[in-house]
């Protein structure tokens, strides 16, 4: 089609005058409009150097192996360690706020998006308060009233209150029970690697088997067989790898177990509970989205409710679900910059920590505004690659 | 897509309505069905009726209301001269008007097609209640805490005007009625002008409820037709522009808002020649949420072209129109109807995160929340839970608000349904 029209208007007699040629003007009206944009980064650009010529603001990025001069809460960074080093402590905690705060909004959202369809009135109505109050509410406010209003009243480090003296409740934070690595764990680590992938190929032998012969698979079983039996082994071979830590109440501080401290706890809360009412949401509209008719046609096949959860209506739900479920995690990652308002140190805070000590802001914001788009981009990556495995495949 | 519409229709009358059911069968379905339902509604009953009780309790017997009621003034307004307050008074009126006339209007036009089509006209009182109810609730949480007459006087009056100028709306000429979009854009920019100029009050001085409400319309009602340039700019058939516009949307789309306002704080000001006067804080913000907003915009008036079907272009190239015809007369009336529920969604999360202007130093609603529990009659007794609801409040009820007319602009217009 396309070839067909470049044929007949190269050929010199149904070409038209220059100026009435789409192809020519399309050209021009193009090369325009790229020097209009040129143009304006130019003059951008050179701005920002003037500017930051005559205020005598460097523009390299040498200062990144200055020290940076500022603690980090919640990591052992010192004030001697390099900028550098910062924003890589700093990238580290945005991404495992991001990565906890996914998992635990996910588990949140389909507990409470199903149970706004239960038929029980009291989870339904309660799943849609819960929706409603959270998605309302400017994530800030949730951020701010976790560090000053709920976390702050709990009681002091020298009262604190204890649960069976295995979780501490202070206004320092939480303490919670949990790993301490031995020498072995590394060894461990790899070992659970690869009894997983074990089990895993093990499950798809099941499954072929099934496809073969169309006896029982047993899949999740073999597969839950396998995983632990074979972990269980590296367990005991490389004695145990982790050893557990419970935390200790000092006099005035706390041995082991795992510091979830309040400007961590309380950005993670809000997160969770925001992007989990958004989810909830996505998740009861997917179900609701598959059709009745498949719903009825698992009843006449006589497939029992929770069968047809399971077989008919989930794996339909899901392919739905998962496009929007992917730009809730990207907001989710984007909104763990709010961490700057309580002091947590994700990357953002870390940078606008240096600007504060005379580092240059241009630099150090850019590289912020280049972290958080690589993080979207790896997170669209995945979401669309999880969108091709989830799409129907037309015949 | 019609195929689908035509069965909903003829399913619908066969749908038994709604059965009344005796309160022991009602209980039965609802609660006690199965032995996981009974033990369900046992445990996360309580658990709801404590949350309830425990959130009353605070409401009405152990919040200490009186930072609220002291400091309401500061809430909504900041820093505001208390000797211009009139200003205020006299633009809400004014965007009352303006409501009132666009509400007006687009009921008579609603109302006239709707007769044009058999379909009832009267709303039922229920429905009516439930679209007054957020917003007499929001006007009603506030003012609970005023302890002047002029609050309520102003409000009374803000009322009055917004209600004549609905009742009048619909005996306007004709010629009146089809400009309404400029007017009601005419409206937002005199009360704005009302405000600032003339003697008034600067930016810097504003503060509170008064910064919330002014970034949002502001931004929106201008990064609406940047928003709109750059959807056209993203589905045009010149490679280059698409590629500019798609940057442009794609980098303000992955950035958080907060870095961006923190560029806009100390980055923008580089970008500027020297010797250029600074924009001021205020400015610098509003530069941020208008970039920000228009990203957002266009993607959502991206979904609104793509809507319009294919016969509609071919249609108005039938008729002769040029491509800019095609766009301006057929696809973007088209478009700019089906984004209208897009766009109160938009609208909302930027109310909500006009909230962000607190980190780089502005006193908006929820800064004030803060602000407040440092003074000396309320410092370090834990005011901060008190102040921090009063906020949510605002803050919920209007976003509550907008989103259920939203949805309902939604079920109207069809959206999805063509």
């Amino acid at each position: 089609m396309a070839d067909d029209v470049t044929e007949a208007a190269s050929s010199p007699a149904a070409r038209p005058p220059w100026q009435r040629d789409v192809r020519i003007l399309r050209v021009i009206a193009q090369g325009a409009f790229l020097v209009l944009v040129i143009l304006l980064v130019q003059w951008f650009a050179y701005n920002l150097t003037t500017n930051m010529r005559r205020l005598g603001i460097r523009r390299d990025f040498a200062f990144l192996d200055q020290p940076a001069g500022y603690q980090i809460l919640g990591s052992n960074f010192v004030a001697s360690d390099r900028i550098r080093q910062a924003l890589l402590v700093g990238l580290t905690n945005t991404v495992r706020v991001a990565l906890i705060g996914m998992v635990l909004a996910l588990i949140l959202g389909i507990v409470v998006g199903v149970a706004r369809l239960s038929t029980n009135w009291v989870v339904r109505r309660s799943a849609s308060l819960y929706v409603e109050l959270l998605r309302n509410v400017p994530p800030l406010v949730l951020v701010i009233y976790f560090y000053l209003a709920a976390l702050a009243a709990l009681p002091r480090i020298e009262d604190a209150a204890t649960i069976n003296d295995v979780i501490i409740l202070s206004n320092r934070g939480i303490w919670l029970p949990w790993f301490d690595a031995a020498p072995g764990a590394g060894t461990f680590g790899i070992a659970l690697i690869a009894s997983l992938t074990l089990a895993i190929l093990v499950a798809r032998w099941r499954t072929r088997i099934f496809d073969a012969t169309g006896r029982p698979h047993h899949r999740v079983l073999f597969f839950l067989l396998t995983a632990s039996l074979t972990a269980g082994a590296g367990w005991f071979l490389l004695r145990p790898p982790v050893t557990l830590s419970l935390p200790e109440l000092g006099e005035r501080t706390v041995q082991g177990g795992l510091w979830l401290y309040p400007e961590y706890l309380s950005l993670l809360l809000s997160l969770v509970l925001y992007a989990s009412s958004f989810i909830a949401e996505i998740v009861r509209g997917s179900i609701q989205a598959v059709h009745r008719g498949q719903s009825e046609a698992a009843d006449a096949l006589g497939l029992t409710p929770s069968m047809r959860l399971r077989y008919v209506v989930l794996p339909q739900a899901l392919r739905i679900a998962a496009p929007a479920t992917g730009n809730e995690f990207l907001n989710l990652t984007k909104n763990v910059s709010l961490g700057i308002a309580v002091g947590f140190a994700e990357i953002l805070r870390v940078a606008t920590q240096a600007t504060g000590n005379g580092q240059p802001a241009p630099q150090l914001l850019l590289m912020v505004l280049l972290g958080y788009l690589g993080l979207s981009l790896i997170i669209s990556f995945f979401v669309n690659v999880a969108n091709r495995r989830l799409q129907l495949v037309e015949r | 897509m019609a195929t689908s519409e035509h069965t909903t229709d003829t399913a619908a009358p066969v749908a038994p309505g709604p059965r009344r059911l005796g309160a022991r069968t009602w209980l039965h379905q609802n609660l006690f069905s199965s032995p996981l339902n009974t033990l369900l509604t046992l445990t996360v009953g309580p658990l709801v009726a404590y949350i309830a009780f425990a959130f009353l309790r605070f409401v009405l017997v152990t919040g200490r209301w009186e930072i609220i009621e002291r400091n309401l003034t500061l809430f909504m307004v900041g820093t505001f001269p208390r000797d211009q307050l009139w200003r205020l008074w006299l633009a809400m009126s004014i965007l009352a008007i303006t409501a009132g006339l666009t509400a007006g209007v687009i009921g008579a036009a609603t109302r006239a097609a709707a007769i044009a089509a058999g379909r009832p006209t009267q709303a039922h009182t229920g429905e009516r209640i439930r679209r007054l109810g957020p917003p007499v609730a929001l006007a009603l949480s506030i003012l609970v805490f005023a302890r002047t007459a002029t609050a309520f006087l102003g409000t009374a009056t803000v009322v009055i005007v917004g209600a004549i100028a609905m009742r009048a709306a619909p005996r306007l000429p004709d010629r009146v009625r089809r400009q309404i979009g400029p007017i009601a854009l005419g409206g937002v920019v005199l009360a704005l002008l009302v405000i600032s100029l003339f003697g008034g009050v600067p930016r810097t001085q504003w503060g509170g409820l008064l910064v919330t409400t002014y970034y949002t319309v502001a931004a929106l009602v201008i990064a609406y037709p940047i928003g709109i340039a750059f959807a056209l700019g993203r589905r045009s058939t010149l490679p280059l522009v698409r590629w500019v516009c798609t940057i442009y949307i794609e980098f303000f789309r992955g950035s958080p808002l907060i870095t961006l306002l923190f560029t806009g704080w100390l980055v923008l000001p580089f970008f500027l020649p020297p010797g250029f006067r600074t924009p001021g804080l205020v400015t610098r913000a509003l530069i941020i949420f208008i970039l920000f907003t228009s990203a957002y915009v266009a993607e959502i008036v991206r979904g609104g072209l793509q809507s319009v079907g294919r016969g509609q272009i071919e249609a108005a190239q039938a008729l002769g129109l040029s491509p800019w015809g095609q766009t301006r007369l057929v696809v973007l009336p088209q478009a700019l109807r089906a984004v209208i529920p897009g766009l109160v969604g938009q609208a909302i999360s930027l109310f909500k995160d006009t909230t962000l202007v607190l980190i780089i130093g502005q006193t908006d609603l929820l800064a004030v929340a803060q602000i407040v529990t440092k003074q000396g009659d309320f410092l370090g007794q834990g005011y901060i839970a008190e102040s921090l609801m009063f906020v949510a409040v605002i803050y919920w009820v209007a976003s509550y608000w907008l989103s259920r007319e939203s949805q309902r602009l939604e079920v109207r217009l069809g959206v999805g349904e063509r």
